[in-house]
């Protein structure tokens, strides 16, 4: 009688294949982070573009506004300030990490002696806490007597240089450390895809008497390709959110002298949480989201055509 | 949930009836956010008000300061939340706009009572001829100068400057540089994030004949005669006679804890950090006074408030614990345990209080102290940071920063009042 039973009401179960019964399992697991993604991930910000058509100021009941908050937000000259500022972190950034953390793997890669322990110091800032590092570089910035780099300026009979405190010297000045910290993740990536790339194609080109610099170009850079791609996204969408660096090293006027540093989420942050305007900064996000949406796609697809 | 709270109320208040029990106890709840001292103060304060009224429960709650004023705008639209609450001076428009606290009922404190008893600066309180919250105690600024650096400058350290032109002069002989005119040591701090914004827009534009705001606070009035001349007055500070340096050791009071500048402008709550300098003796003084003789200062306080959540007997009970947190004793407590001076002049007056070395200076101040009032404390403060630095850092001319100031201020204003 059990067995009877059991074989009736799993006829639609008994009727799956294995392959079959493996996929309903797995999508069974899969369901419930699924869900939990969906409800943490998207539910916000589906009501963050919600609240940007909204005038919600924490105070009061949001009011629909419609676009009112998109429309402020294009003649708000602190808003193109604030973009500006955020494609200098991305357009300088990205490139000059790259470059920079390619270069030392390249040449790591054939560094046998110590390998492991200068590896290791590049990739130590990455483990150090952004605000911490922050502070440490804002201590370098100083004017005479306790700034380092400006120690070092006057001891050499160069003038100071006002590094944080000036409009122009100041979004360079973040993007330093901000570029330095980033560096040893970028290194260990690269390390790695240079190694995944077989030895036979260099022996090959040993052979036929190629250049270094045509190996590089002919063989590594493209092999490498996969893993540039990743690198690219990935310090983009970093670079895109700068935050903490900014917020650090100029606290006490946060994002720089006239806004000289200022990035995006660092005036989403204030609007939101200083000012209190809800739907003005759910509208800001909405714009950081795009950019962000935008530049990773044509990436991507700019990577894959090459 | 609800109708089993009810029928448990009920209950309750009928076996109340029955045994005749003369005291029901009523709780309250009171937030602020998260500082020792404070708290400390205020575990003291319930205690003792407890043991005054033993019918009344007063639960104590505190968060940190990041997220105060969101928890607050989150709870009491709930109808959760704090009975009392402690917010700054600077956000009650905001919070009376919202209708999140209620006038202070005039039975118990009395409108012709309060401007009698407190400091002038409450009434930056007053909307519409009711006020809506008190403080226990208030801060204003003071000069801080290093009594080592001005021996050593062959000043006499028992008379710190007294007028703002002392102040240049001894600046001037206090300012230290090496052969290649790097600052070493600044004669006054300049650092507007600091409390120099406030030092100019009430002290030194007041001190040249201007006024920051219209009476009802809804214009800018700064962008005068006596803005130009008071912000040039400053920034020449540093493009003229250089005795100070924005940004010099990254912080005024840094600079000054390090025995790195012989004056600073600061408030009250730093007494607490100057209080660990071990290398040298400081002193404190009145701001100095304008060429004519002219005082002013800016004071600035957390008040009390009534949340719009208490009714009936929670509200009475609401009314008799502010009342408690603003006695004299109250102050006094506060004084002694915080460091921040009492807001009420009899309180704050006493012989001891007022001849005390440091704590006298900043009192005397509270008579002709000025309580900006804020709509968007972060966003003017912003603006103010912004017109200091086309000054300095782009050589922008005085006047034409201080109309693009205003005009921004004044864009903030009239966002805020339009509503």
């Amino acid at each position: 009688m059990p067995i009877q039973q059991e074989i009736s009401g799993g006829r639609f179960w008994g009727g799956l294949s294995l392959r079959r019964k493996q996929v309903v399992w797995a999508w069974a697991f899969l369901a419930v982070p699924i869900l939990f993604y969906a409800l943490i991930r998207f539910y916000p910000t589906v009501e963050a573009f919600y609240l940007s058509t909204t005038n919600w100021n924490l105070f009061s009941k949001p009011g629909f506004v419609g676009l009112s908050n998109f429309q402020r937000l294009w003649a708000d000259v602190v808003f193109w300030q604030v973009f500006r500022n955020t494609v200098l972190y991305l357009a300088i950034g990205t490139p000059v990490s790259l470059i920079l953390a390619f270069t030392i793997a390249y040449h790591l890669d054939r560094v046998r002696f110590l390998h492991g322990f200068i590896r290791a110091l590049y990739f130590l800032p990455f483990l150090t806490t952004a605000a911490a590092m922050a502070w440490v570089w804002r201590w370098f910035y100083q004017p005479v007597p306790i700034g380092m780099i400006n120690d070092l300026l006057s001891s050499f009979g160069l003038p100071q240089q006002p590094f944080l405190r000036s409009t122009s010297q100041a979004l360079p000045s973040v993007l330093a450390p901000a570029i330095w910290a980033g560096l040893g993740f970028q290194v260990v990536i690269f390390l790695a895809g240079l190694r995944a790339i077989p030895n036979t194609y260099y022996e090959a080109a040993r052979i036929d008497g190629v250049s270094n610099l045509t190996i590089l170009r002919r063989i590594t850079i493209p092999l490498l390709k996969p893993t540039i791609i990743f690198l690219v996204v990935f310090s983009s969408i970093g670079f895109l959110r700068i935050f903490d660096q900014v917020y650090n090293m100029t606290s006490g006027d946060p994002g720089g002298p006239l806004n000289a540093t200022k990035p995006l989420v660092l005036m989403i942050y204030q609007t939101a949480f200083s000012s209190f305007e809800m739907g003005y900064a759910a509208a800001q996000t909405v714009v950081l989201f795009l950019v962000l949406l935008a530049v990773s796609f044509l990436q991507l697809r700019l990577l894959r055509d090459r | 949930m609800r109708g089993f709270r009810g029928m448990l109320l009920g209950l309750l208040v009928s076996f109340g009836a029955v045994t005749g029990a003369a005291a029901q106890t009523v709780e309250i709840e009171y937030w602020q956010y998260v500082f020792d001292a404070r708290i400390k103060a205020m575990n003291e304060l319930i205690k003792r008000f407890e043991a005054a009224n033993p019918n009344i429960k007063v639960k104590h709650t505190t968060f940190p300061y990041a997220d105060y004023q969101t928890k607050i705008a989150a709870a009491v639209p709930a109808g959760q939340g704090p009975d009392v609450v402690q917010l700054f001076y600077g956000w009650l428009d905001n919070f009376v706009a919202a209708k999140f606290i209620q006038p202070l009922p005039r039975d118990a404190f009395p409108p012709a009572m309060i401007e009698k008893e407190f400091y002038p600066i409450v009434s930056a309180m007053k909307r519409d001829g009711e006020y809506y919250g008190l403080p226990t105690a208030v801060r204003s600024l003071a000069l801080f100068y290093n009594k080592k650096l001005f021996q050593e400058a062959g000043l006499d350290p028992a008379k710190p400057p007294a007028t703002i032109d002392e102040l240049l002069d001894a600046a001037k002989k206090t300012t230290k540089r090496d052969a290649a005119g790097n600052m070493l040591s600044a004669g006054i701090t300049l650092d507007f994030p600091g409390q120099d914004y406030h030092w100019w827009r009430e002290t030194l534009l007041r001190q040249n004949g201007g006024a920051p705001y219209s009476d009802d606070n809804r214009k800018v009035t700064y962008d005068s005669e006596a803005g130009a001349k008071s912000l040039n007055w400053y920034a020449d500070l540093q493009r003229v006679h250089k005795v100070g340096q924005v940004g010099f050791m990254d912080e005024g009071q840094a600079a000054f804890r390090a025995g790195r500048a012989a004056m600073t402008i600061d408030g009250s709550f730093r007494l607490g950090g100057f209080g660990a300098i071990k290398a040298f003796e400081w002193g404190v003084a009145e701001l100095p006074a304008g060429a004519d003789g002219k005082k002013a200062n800016f004071a600035s306080y957390w008040v009390n408030a009534i949340t719009a959540k208490p009714t009936g007997e929670k509200l009475e009970a609401a009314k008799k614990f502010m009342a408690f947190v603003t006695t004299p004793e109250a102050m006094q407590l506060w004084l002694e345990t915080v460091g921040e001076l009492p807001a009420r002049k009899a309180a704050a007056e006493t012989e001891k209080n007022l001849n005390h070395p440091i704590y006298g200076p900043f009192l005397k101040a509270l008579n002709y102290s000025h309580a900006t009032v804020f709509v968007d404390e972060m966003g003017q403060r912003q603006v103010s940071l912004d017109m200091i630095n086309r000054v300095l850092i782009q050589n922008q001319d005085a006047k034409a920063s201080l109309a693009d100031a205003a005009k921004a201020e004044q864009a903030i204003l009239d966002k805020f009042y339009k509503k």
